[in-house]
């Protein structure tokens, strides 16, 4: 056993509320220079009926303190540059290169404004033209938008394009459903229904793969299209997928591609080619951009030539050798975010795209899926755990172990082997999804992670396994070693108790 | 001879071939052999590289530069502000336990972001007066498509109203957040004198259909919105829900959301201490007042306090998730999952650095400035500034009789300024004019050398 003792740090640090003191500021903002202040009097400006009559309720706290507290409070944390292996399945928590951080700083990104004339501003559409072709190229893709600012968001535009395919065609108000695997991801369902579709959801087989009969039964004239991922959510890739395409194509549907699980394929086979219409791409999972504690992220969308007309405006075009902005583009669905997206993220995925090149993009691919099949071939033969569907298959980028069998014989689940290993430094992969594996443990190492560290969260599974036979009482006491420990999630959300800000809490205490 | 990618420590052919041994294969390809051999991708891809750090920096760099440096910050505004970042702020976002986590799903192990977003929420719920804002959305854009989709699973109604000084693109995300669920969006005319929006119209066209009435403050075109009391009461006689879109920067001398009986506020967090970036990534603020009814219906993330079950100590947690997506798949309140963490992170140590003294301060100087900017151009021959008669915060309408604004700002750009926005293609009514906006980013030197360069353009 290798693995280290951790420690996290813990400062009890409270609200930055209940460090103010009358009177202190942490910051000053310039002040007016004197001629403006003569000839301009600001409380003659204001109309009284519109004027806030007492000061914004916020603390007043020095400048260090606010430093420090918000350091604290980063200390009380985690992320892939400060922990170890951050394996949470289906999120490609790699590292975030600190190159990408430094050069997203550039004033002449950080100060640009959106509405700034296109003559001004040829160097920023100049990376996302380029971003935007490298992107087409890695999915196979014809055409792509920027826009969608995550994932989900990329989701719900790509389904709006097949909802505009199908209003053109006129079938429409007949093509109301979308059809989803019942090991998507939760957003797929939600997205589609926010496109105003209706869900039906088809089994997965006993490889993990779609079951092609259960597909044709739900599958005809109301299908407007189908939604996977591919490899999916078991980290296994659909062999069947032309096939799929063939059913779905031959009923007047269109196929949709999440790229959430891109990181495993990347110059191995392209989305396009398994026969997909319409894809989006998580650039904060494959294209190494941070996740920032939930976001930003970013989540391009790509398609084929029979959907690009339907693409967001403005589309970015390059015309005798100047960038600009294109609104031509009379049957696009429209806007689906204020200007172009989460620019400053893509500037991160770009930097990326160069420091990896076509073959390092490739070589990335194939070594994230060489760790997890190596995680695999070691979890799976732990007692209390197992590799369900296919167990004899390779895994691509991501593996899902179920502890069902530890947690019949034990009583310690899933979740108390993830409780464990944060007690180690490690983080928890994801658990409980994909819904169709119980006891889930979802695991994605990435191949950014050496195989030292590989081995750190092998044993720490392993000796977990086996307290939970010798001593599951101990087990389940986990985490110990992090700020808190178990928390108490009802009261959280309990009518009575649930307190969503300072405002409410200083409501809760005078009561 | 190739070396081990610095981002790739197991690209080192022994350990590559030791970890294949333990799996049991003979090469990498045996790992894919579930593609089928006609799927797979032979080509190269079309992505320039590889390059090192040194250069990449280079190339990244000198593609930036090839943007123009203007000679002050763009005097322009409408969803996007130049203001400026405190150091500290990006210290903070910088921290990589910050920057490199993800959602808090392990919370024992993530109470830093969890009360650093908790304490978000409750500053913006002290600017607002409201009790509740969730953790993040998009941008104010797609709040206020998922504020009418709100709307609509609250009371089951269809119209939306919003004036029509509304900006054209919050307008148009709006329009394609509500076009699936068969909503309409209705424009509410405003007053060519002063701005402000019609009250007679609003009471012709709010009735039993209308789900909620929208107001934004400052508006699109610069002028604070004054009827907001009377507008509430005609959307509430109307058992509408009452939304309001704001600046939060105004909010420093403007009065407070909440003070006039809002149910739900979203606005544009970016100026809290985010950089402009191009237009992302934007911070979508979304609050409520403490209803349970409606927070149950909120899109997106929340963060609650709780306490540790052992020992009772004061904890945070993600809370109410059976909203949300990963639980409640298709029926859930909104598809977000990743949000705009970070940057709420960002508008926390904003507004905590700021205070209230801060924050009114800079509010005020911006009101300043950008009256003092306005009464200059006002005096220039054949130019009207603004154009509407009412207080306006920090953008305003200015008015070309004799020239066009496109061309305008050609001038301007020759002598090292971005003027403002053209509002003709999406104004027709104002005739050739122009949205600017001035901040505390603008001296008076920018100001004065801004309206002599106008000078010059509009002669």
């Amino acid at each position: 056993m290798t693995v280290r003792k951790f420690r996290q740090a813990d400062w009890e640090e409270p609200l930055v509320f209940e460090l103010s003191q009358e009177g202190r500021y942490g910051f000053h903002p310039p002040e007016v220079e004197e001629e403006i202040r003569e000839k301009i009097n600001v409380e003659r400006l204001i109309p009284k009926r519109i004027a806030r009559e007492t000061p914004a309720g916020l603390p007043e706290v020095s400048e260090l303190e606010i430093l420090r507290h918000y350091i604290h409070l980063s200390q009380m944390n985690y992320g892939v540059n400060s922990g170890l292996i951050y394996p949470l399945g289906s999120c490609t928590m790699k590292y975030s290169p600190i190159i990408n951080e430094v050069l997203a700083g550039h004033p002449m990104l950080t100060g640009t404004h959106p509405d700034q004339d296109t003559s001004t501003v040829q160097g920023v559409l100049e990376f996302l033209y380029k971003l935007k072709q490298g992107y087409i190229s890695v999915t196979g893709m014809d055409d792509a938008t920027l826009q969608p600012a995550a994932g989900a968001h990329g989701e719900w535009t790509g389904i709006m394009l097949i909802r505009a395919y199908h209003q053109e065609h006129g079938d429409l108000a007949q093509r109301t459903e979308i059809i989803v695997p019942d090991s998507a991801h939760g957003t797929n369902p939600a997205s589609a229904a926010m496109a105003g579709f209706k869900i039906i959801e088809v089994p997965s087989g006993p490889d993990g793969c779609i079951n092609l009969d259960a597909l044709r039964a739900v599958v005809g004239p109301q299908t407007a299209g189908l939604m996977l991922t591919n490899p999916n959510t078991l980290g296994l890739f659909d062999h069947q997928i032309a096939e799929i395409a063939e059913i779905i194509h031959k009923a007047g549907g269109l196929m949709y591609y999440d790229g959430a699980n891109l990181n495993a394929i990347m110059g191995k086979c392209r989305p396009g080619d398994m026969g997909f219409d319409v894809v989006h791409v998580n650039l904060h999972k494959t294209f190494s951009t941070p996740h920032g504690g939930g976001g930003p992220g970013s989540g391009p969308v790509g398609c084929k030539a029979i959907l690009a007309k339907y693409l967001p405006v403005p589309d970015i075009v390059l015309k005798d050798g100047k960038y600009a902005l294109s609104y031509d583009k009379p049957q696009s669905i429209g806007k689906v975010h204020g200007y172009y997206g989460n620019v400053n993220v893509m500037l991160k995925a770009y930097t990326y795209m160069l420091t990896m090149g076509p073959n390092g993009l490739k070589e990335a691919s194939e070594l994230s899926v060489l760790n997890a099949n190596y995680i695999a071939s070691k979890l799976k033969d732990i007692k209390g755990l197992s590799l369900p569907f296919a167990p004899e298959k390779p895994r691509m980028h991501e593996a899902v172990l179920s502890a069902q069998k530890l947690n019949e014989d034990t009583g310690v689940r899933a979740l108390n082997v993830a409780k464990n290993l944060l007690d180690y430094g490690l983080h928890a992969p994801t658990i409980y999804f994909p819904l169709i594996v119980p006891e889930a443990l979802m695991v994605e190492p990435t191949e950014t992670e050496p195989v030292e560290a590989l081995d750190d969260f092998i044993d720490v599974v392993k000796k977990t396994c086996e307290i939970a036979y010798t001593n599951p009482q101990e087990a389940l006491k986990a985490p110990v070693n992090t700020v808190v420990g178990r928390l108490d999630e009802a009261k959280a959300a309990h009518p009575k108790t649930i307190c969503l800000s300072w405002r409410r809490l200083c409501q809760l205490n005078e009561e | 001879m190739s070396r081990a990618h610095p981002y790739l420590p197991n690209s080192v052919p022994k350990i590559k071939r030791k970890m294949m041994d333990e799996i049991g294969v003979k090469s990498i390809d045996d790992l894919y052999v579930n593609i089928p051999e006609k799927l797979r991708f032979k080509g190269e891809l079309q992505v320039p590289g590889p390059y090192t750090e040194q250069e990449v920096k280079k190339l990244v760099s000198a593609t930036l530069e090839k943007s123009t440096h203007l000679k002050c910050p763009p005097f322009l505004g409408g969803g996007v502000w130049p203001h400026y970042v405190p150091s500290v702020v990006d210290e903070v976002v910088r921290r990589a336990e910050f920057l490199t986590s993800y959602t808090p799903y392990q919370p024992e192990i993530s109470q830093g972001i969890l009360q650093a977003i908790f304490e978000y929420q409750s500053l913006i719920c002290e600017l607002v007066e409201m009790a509740v804002a969730n953790a993040s959305m998009y941008d104010w854009s797609s709040a206020l498509g998922e504020a009418a989709l709100l709307a609509k699973r609250l009371n089951h109604r269809d119209v939306i109203l919003v004036p029509s000084y509304i900006s054209p693109s919050r307008l148009a995300v709006l329009k394609t957040y509500t076009s699936p669920t068969g909503m309409r969006v209705e424009k509410v005319n405003y007053d060519s004198t002063t701005g402000m929006m019609d009250l007679e119209d609003l009471k012709v066209k709010a009735g039993e259909k209308t789900a909620a009435v929208y107001v934004e403050t400052p508006s699109y075109l610069g002028f604070s919105e004054e009827n907001v009391d009377a507008i509430g009461e005609i959307a509430h006689e109307n058992k509408a829900l009452y939304i309001a879109g704001v600046d939060p920067i105004s909010l420093g001398v403007l009065k407070a959301p909440g003070s006039y009986d809002v149910d739900v506020v979203v606005g544009e967090g970016q100026p809290l201490g985010n950089h402009m970036s191009y237009g992302g990534p934007l911070l979508g603020i979304f609050a409520c007042n403490h209803d349970n009814a409606i927070i149950r219906q909120m899109p997106g993330r929340i963060i609650g306090i709780t306490e540790t079950i052992a020992d009772k100590r004061r904890a945070y947690v993600m809370t109410l998730q059976t909203r949300e997506q990963h639980i409640r798949r298709e029926k859930a309140t909104s598809n977000i999952c990743s949000n705009q963490a970070l940057c709420s992170v960002a508008s926390a140590v904003y507004l905590s650095l700021l205070g209230p003294n801060g924050l009114r301060d800079l509010a005020e100087t911006c009101t300043s400035k950008a009256n003092y900017s306005m009464h200059r151009i006002n005096d220039l021959p054949g130019v009207k500034a603004p154009i509407f008669n009412a207080y306006h915060f920090k953008e305003f309408t200015v008015k070309y009789e004799k020239k066009k604004a496109s061309e305008v700002n050609k001038v301007l750009l020759a002598h090292g300024y971005q003027g403002g926005k053209p509002l003709k293609p999406d104004f027709p009514e104002l005739g050739e004019s122009a949205l600017f906006c001035v901040t505390e980013m603008h001296t008076k030197e920018d100001i004065d050398g801004l309206v002599t360069a106008l000078k010059e353009a509009t002669q």
